[in-house]
């Protein structure tokens, strides 16, 4: 057992935000089936939102490029999903929630809160919704004033995800931090496009999206490295993390537990070997906990 | 993998609504019951079943639909592809019964003769709304005896597939592949778990889908938690016990929506 913000994990490894999120029965397979320590729902918001047009999604050697666009039933709808992954799961459930502003926020955190999750992450990170997520999240201000106005609806703990789309990922950290976060979560994904050259036209319905996969890991252990100084709190790695190695590499940049999520494009089994990949290398290393991993590369100099 | 450009050779009117387009690539490794992504520039991307190795065939529905409708030969879309898993074939001793009703005659007329060419022996069930509605009665006939039922009579039997099912012995075949609108499908599904025939049975499912390749979770089923476009779209008829088959499907927002 691994405990991370006061909730316990049976093992650091979590499923991503966005990520086979929608349905409550996708959730308690990811926990069940895919061994994930905990579930992160998709971000859901006051309104339901059909999200862009398709292509929503493609695959490059290097990663995938999204744009969803914050596809969601809203949280009335969500709350019979959220209760089946509660019942269902047997690991802890976060609810990724977002708004357009704080009032919205607490809204959404006050209308899920009978289905009891076990936390929420905040979304002040997606990067191609308008007036939603980064469009919120660049602004250290507003991040602190909606993780404060989330803080003091709730009585579980707030985590919030972080945009890498900044000119200084630690200042919007901080600000999460002054507004009580329990954790931040970096990084979401990436500014990023493509084109069809056949035809011209930018392949995301969206146009852009947002960039995740193998191609984002070094950005996101920098991320990691960064907020790790900067922050008291604890910070949750994501970005790129495919293997064990790249777990451990995360949590040797500071991460407290790591989010997986385009890797289950690979197998959905990830999280069970990602956890075993770990123990295996901590038991070669000689080391007696998980935790004694977290941040070992900055003592390294 | 960016969605190649597919450049449209023929199209065929199988019906008024139901159109197939040939292009220019062939999907040599495809499995009858796989789809493909198709991109319909500037309109959006939506799932459909090939009906060959270089076709898709598509009955308008939608805004999609409409505009790859506008399209003449010489016209291209992008495809990406082929996808999720497709039904499984029979092996040359067992019998095969294909069941496919309307536009879901579409991923069955490829099976039907990979199954015929490999040894099996294939009938079919092929329903639709009319005689003009039929979709594929001339390939399902090269691959094996076909019994007919239309809606309104108009050819065949006058009613369902289900109709035509009931008085048809089941226990002769060693697979059974299904096709269909929903409410189709959930009539036959009934039917043959009331026989003891699901087993041996197969269904291709059709969800609202967002990424296509199993990462997003948009078309996730209940209560099984299983990804129609990449554990499915075809799924054994156990795998849909105690689903939510017949019952609802979900928005392109994830909203139930009742069927």
């Amino acid at each position: 057992m691994y405990t991370l913000t006061g909730l316990k994990f049976k093992n650091p490894t979590i499923l991503a935000a966005g990520i086979l999120g929608t349905t409550g029965a996708s959730l308690c397979r990811v926990a069940r089936e895919g061994g994930a320590g905990g579930v992160v729902s998709k971000s859901i918001g006051p309104m339901p939102k059909t999200g862009h047009p398709n292509p929503s999604m493609v695959k490059f050697e290097c990663g995938f490029l999204n744009a969803m666009g914050l596809p969601n039933p809203s949280y009335p709808s969500f709350l019979q999903e959220l209760d089946i992954a509660k019942k269902g799961s047997g690991v802890p459930v976060i609810a990724s929630i977002f708004g357009g502003n704080p009032a919205e926020f607490k809204e959404v955190a006050e209308g899920l809160l009978p289905a009891k999750p076990d936390a929420f992450e905040l979304n002040v990170s997606c990067p191609h919704a308008e007036g939603y997520g980064a469009a919120v999240g660049s602004n250290p201000c507003l991040v602190e004033a909606i993780t404060a106005a989330v803080k003091e609806t709730v009585n579980v703990p707030v985590w919030v995800k972080l945009t890498p789309n900044v000119s200084d990922i630690t200042c919007i950290g901080s600000a999460a931090e002054s507004g009580g976060a329990d954790a931040v979560v970096a990084i979401n994904t990436l500014k990023g496009m493509a084109i069809d050259i056949e035809s011209g036209y930018p392949v995301l319905g969206n146009r852009s999206g947002g960039l995740s996969g193998k191609a984002v890991k070094p950005v996101a252990v920098k991320c990691v490295y960064d907020l790790y100084t900067a922050l008291e709190i604890p910070v949750i790695g994501v970005g790129g993390v495919s293997s064990w190695q790249d777990a451990v590499e995360m949590m040797m940049a500071g991460a407290a537990a790591v989010q997986v999520g385009s890797a289950v494009y690979d197998r959905l089994d990830i999280f069970s070997e990602i956890s075993k990949g770990i123990e295996t290398f901590l038991q070669r290393k000689g080391y007696s906990d998980v935790k004694e991993l977290i941040g070992l590369s900055h003592e390294m100099v | 993998m960016l969605p190649l450009n597919a450049t449209i050779i023929r199209i065929n009117e199988e019906s008024p609504s139901v159109r197939t387009f040939f292009f220019d690539h062939q999907f040599e490794t495809m499995q009858p019951g796989q789809f493909v992504m198709v991109w319909v520039r500037g309109v959006d991307e939506v799932p459909m079943g090939l009906s060959s190795k270089n076709s898709i065939t598509v009955q308008k529905v939608g805004e999609a639909t409409s505009k790859l409708f506008e399209l003449k030969e010489g016209d291209s879309f992008g495809l990406r592809g082929p996808f999720g898993r497709g039904f499984s074939l029979p092996r040359e001793e067992e019998k095969t019964l294909v069941i496919a009703g309307g536009v879901g005659a579409a991923p069955l007329a490829p099976y039907a003769e990979a199954a015929s060419a490999s040894g099996s022996e294939v009938h079919t069930v092929l329903g639709a709304r009319s005689a003009d509605d039929l979709v594929f009665e001339e390939r399902f006939e090269e691959a094996g005896e076909v019994y007919v039922s239309t809606d309104n009579g108009s050819k065949g039997a006058k009613g369902f597939v289900t109709d035509v099912l009931s008085g048809i012995n089941l226990s002769v075949y060693d697979k059974i592949a299904v096709c269909g609108p929903e409410i189709m499908m959930a009539s036959v599904f009934r039917l043959l778990q009331e026989k003891k025939a699901l087993e041996k049975s197969e269904f291709s499912l059709h969800r609202y889908f967002k990424c296509g390749i199993g990462v997003c979770g948009a078309c996730c089923i209940d209560r099984s938690g299983l990804r129609v476009c990449r554990d499915g779209p075809v799924f054994s008829g156990v795998q849909l016990l105690d689903s939510e088959l017949g019952k609802y499907t979900r928005d392109a927002s994830g909203r139930r929506v009742k069927i």
